[in-house]
């Protein structure tokens, strides 16, 4: 079966500084990929590429294919983009206190989604459509309401159901619970998952927290300095890391449900993981060094690190580093 | 919603009978007697008396302040002390002309503003927005008889397409009407329309940045449909700010617009009185524009709860 989504070479700059490079990444139909890395580490800017809604400024190159939508998405213009945005692919972003109209009625903000690409037959449809969904979402009755009257967690459900409105192929969540209460983290977090599966949709998470990673996700991807360094099943990458920056990562981190693998969500009485902090920091965009991007902190570089590592594995699982943890038994 | 009904409303009958006060206190302390200014200074001391006894000069200044404010609200804005006439229906008369004129200009200068900071937003990095910038910023140092004096040499003198100047009454011949309605309209509107521009601009590029904005687009919707669907009604909130704020820069320019094409308003009304030396004439005409000031501020911030949810009491 084909993939969902394939980014292929994807490149992001801005003034011929690259922000990202060379990412390769396919997420497969229904399935639930992660891509962790620390800030800055271009997650947002790869996202955002794929949904061709970057800055001004900002330019990607590459290739973004996605399955039934039969034309490039990079430098697709706005008449194409708009059919496949919010129909084949939709997104939740980070904030929910401002990412809905503080003028509309949610309701209406919902059905529009449906209205645009006229996936139901008339504004009366689509406002059911919406009611239904609102409630799905655990939010039955809001439908007049505008978002100042709802807290965060609530905007957020509104937001995803307003993604999953048109049954995307493929939903694009970057740190959908990062603002958010712990206590209603667990519930948006098994929403999400709840209406992927009931749509068959892939689902490409983007998160600090490698404890929702496990949860949530089937496969991971670690991103650093602009670069994918590895990627694999998340209980293999979390078990056994072979990039140093993963190791770093999961070593520092207290993440002693990892072995368990995907777990149902039971989240609510573990306090989220953020990323534990490895010697040094990430430096500014366009000044990592070249070579290996986290050979300024890594304690195993060495001369060889100074030209760019090759990815070792397949596309779905690998990593690139010349001296991979584990290695003795490679 | 009821609650800011009824806070407002306070405010303004405060502001009104504040402005009141200061209106008819700012004439009362103005050295000289009315009187005698009206009869100039070389009238007899017996013609002043007569005169001061004649319009209740004489009486003590509350007595005179609560009578006036009384016939006004009443509609009575007294006699004029030159001519003898009342005042009130030449004020009715005049309203009618600044009205057209004023709402008129405040039309035109939305038609302008609206689609040109709009486009200067949305291709501020491009050289067609950059060169309406610029032409607004020459609007906004133009001042409005300045811009009259040009049309008129433009329009009247040279093309001689629209009369220079003078007013006919809408009942009395439409046509004529709005033929000498053009040219005042658009030297009061286009001045205002810059200014307007400048800040539809700005409200229209912070709601660019606005990450609901992106939603819309992330839903589907093309930039400019976006921005026209979830971005007008946000943007609106700061220019109507700011229409109600330029009413009385607008009412200024009106004054002179309306000595420059010979309208017949009150702004004519009001320097006919300060040239006349009619105060209570200059004290009624301004009281009328400060009233419509505050009035319309008032409708202004109403207008808001209309246009912004978050400023309605909550559930
Ligand atoms: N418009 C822009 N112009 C210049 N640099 C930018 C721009 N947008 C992002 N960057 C830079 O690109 C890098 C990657 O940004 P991105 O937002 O993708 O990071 P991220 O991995 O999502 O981080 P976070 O976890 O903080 O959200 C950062 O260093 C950021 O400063
Ligand atoms: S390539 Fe070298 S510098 Fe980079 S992670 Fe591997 S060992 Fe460290
Ligand atoms: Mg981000």
């Amino acid at each position: 079966m084909s993939d969902v989504l394939t980014v292929q070479g994807l490149t992001v700059s801005v003034r011929d500084v690259a922000l990202v490079s060379d990412v390769e990444l396919t997420v497969g139909p229904g399935e639930r990929v992660g891509l962790i890395g620390e800030s800055g580490s271009g997650k947002s800017l790869t996202a955002l590429s794929v949904l061709g809604l970057l800055p001004e400024d900002v330019l990607a190159a590459g290739s973004v294919r996605l399955s039934g939508v039969d034309h490039e998405l990079i430098g697709a213009d706005e008449r194409r983009m708009s059919r496949v945005r919010g129909r084949h692919l939709a997104m939740v972003f980070q904030e929910p206190m401002t990412a809905l109209n503080p003028t509309m009625r949610v309701g209406d903000q919902v059905a529009e989604a449906m209205l645009i690409h006229r996936t139901r037959s008339s504004r009366r449809a689509a406002r059911i459509a919406a009611a239904e969904l609102l409630e799905l979402v655990q939010l039955p009755g809001v439908m007049r309401t505008y978002p100042h009257q709802l807290s965060g967690g609530q905007r957020q459900r509104v937001v995803l159901a307003l993604a999953l409105a048109n049954d995307p192929a493929l939903l694009i969540c970057d740190e959908p619970t990062t603002a958010l209460d712990v206590t209603v983290q667990a519930m948006v977090l098994d929403l999400i998952m709840r209406g992927v599966a009931a749509r068959e949709s892939a689902l490409l998470f983007i998160t600090h927290d490698l404890a929702v990673v496990a949860t949530v996700c089937q496969r991971v991807l670690v991103m650093y300095g602009g670069r994918v360094v590895e990627s694999g099943p998340v209980t293999e990458v979390f078990t056994r890391p072979r990039h140093r920056y993963t190791e770093g990562l999961i070593a520092a981190s207290d993440l002693e449900s990892a072995d368990s693998g995907p777990a149902d969500v039971g989240l609510a009485t573990s306090a989220p993981r953020r990323l534990p902090t490895i010697p040094g920091n990430v430096p500014p965009a366009g000044q990592f060094p070249d070579g290996c991007v986290f050979r300024n902190r890594c304690a195993h570089a060495t001369e060889t690190c100074a030209t760019l590592p090759p990815w070792t594995g397949t596309p779905t699982q690998g990593f690139a580093c010349h001296h991979p943890a584990g290695a003795s038994d490679a | 919603m009821l609650l800011r009904l009824i806070e407002r409303t306070a405010v303004l009958l405060v502001s009104l009978a504040v402005s009141s006060v200061l209106v008819f206190g700012f004439l009362a302390v103005l050295p000289g007697d009315p009187a005698r200014v009206a009869l100039g200074v070389n009238a007899s001391d017996e013609a002043v008396a007569e005169l001061r006894r004649q319009f209740g000069l004489d009486r003590p200044l509350t007595t005179q302040y609560f009578d006036w404010l009384g016939g006004m609200l009443q509609g009575d804005f007294g006699l004029s002390y030159i001519s003898k006439a009342p005042i009130g229906p030449q004020i009715t008369d005049r309203f009618q002309v600044t009205l057209w004129l004023v709402v008129t200009s405040v039309v035109i200068a939305l038609v302008v503003a609206a689609p040109a900071g709009t486009v200067m937003a949305a291709r501020h990095r491009q050289l067609s927005g950059l060169a309406l910038s610029a032409l607004s910023q020459v609007g906004v140092a133009v001042p409005a008889f300045l811009a009259g004096i040009l049309l008129i040499m433009v329009f009247a003198v040279k093309l001689g397409w629209l009369p220079a100047n003078g007013w006919t009454p809408p009942a009395q011949d439409p046509g004529m009407f709005l033929r000498q309605l053009v040219l005042p309209a658009l030297s009061l509107g286009l001045v205002q329309g810059a200014v307007l521009t400048r800040y539809v601009r700005s409200a229209v590029l912070d709601v660019l940045r606005e990450d609901y904005l992106r939603t819309a687009r992330a839903k589907g919707l093309r930039p400019f449909p976006a921005l026209w669907r979830h971005g007008l009604r946000n943007a609106a909130v700061p220019v109507v700010t700011v229409l109600g704020l330029q009413l009385a820069t607008l009412l200024i320019g009106a004054v002179v617009v309306e000595r420059v094409f010979v309208i017949p308003g009150l702004g004519s009304l009001l320097l006919d009185g300060v040239s006349n030396r009619d105060l209570l004439v200059v004290q009624d005409v301004v009281m009328v524009l400060v009233v419509a000031v505050l009035v319309v501020n008032f409708l202004v911030d109403l207008l808001y709860v209309a246009l912004d949810p978050r400023l309605r009491v909550t559930r």
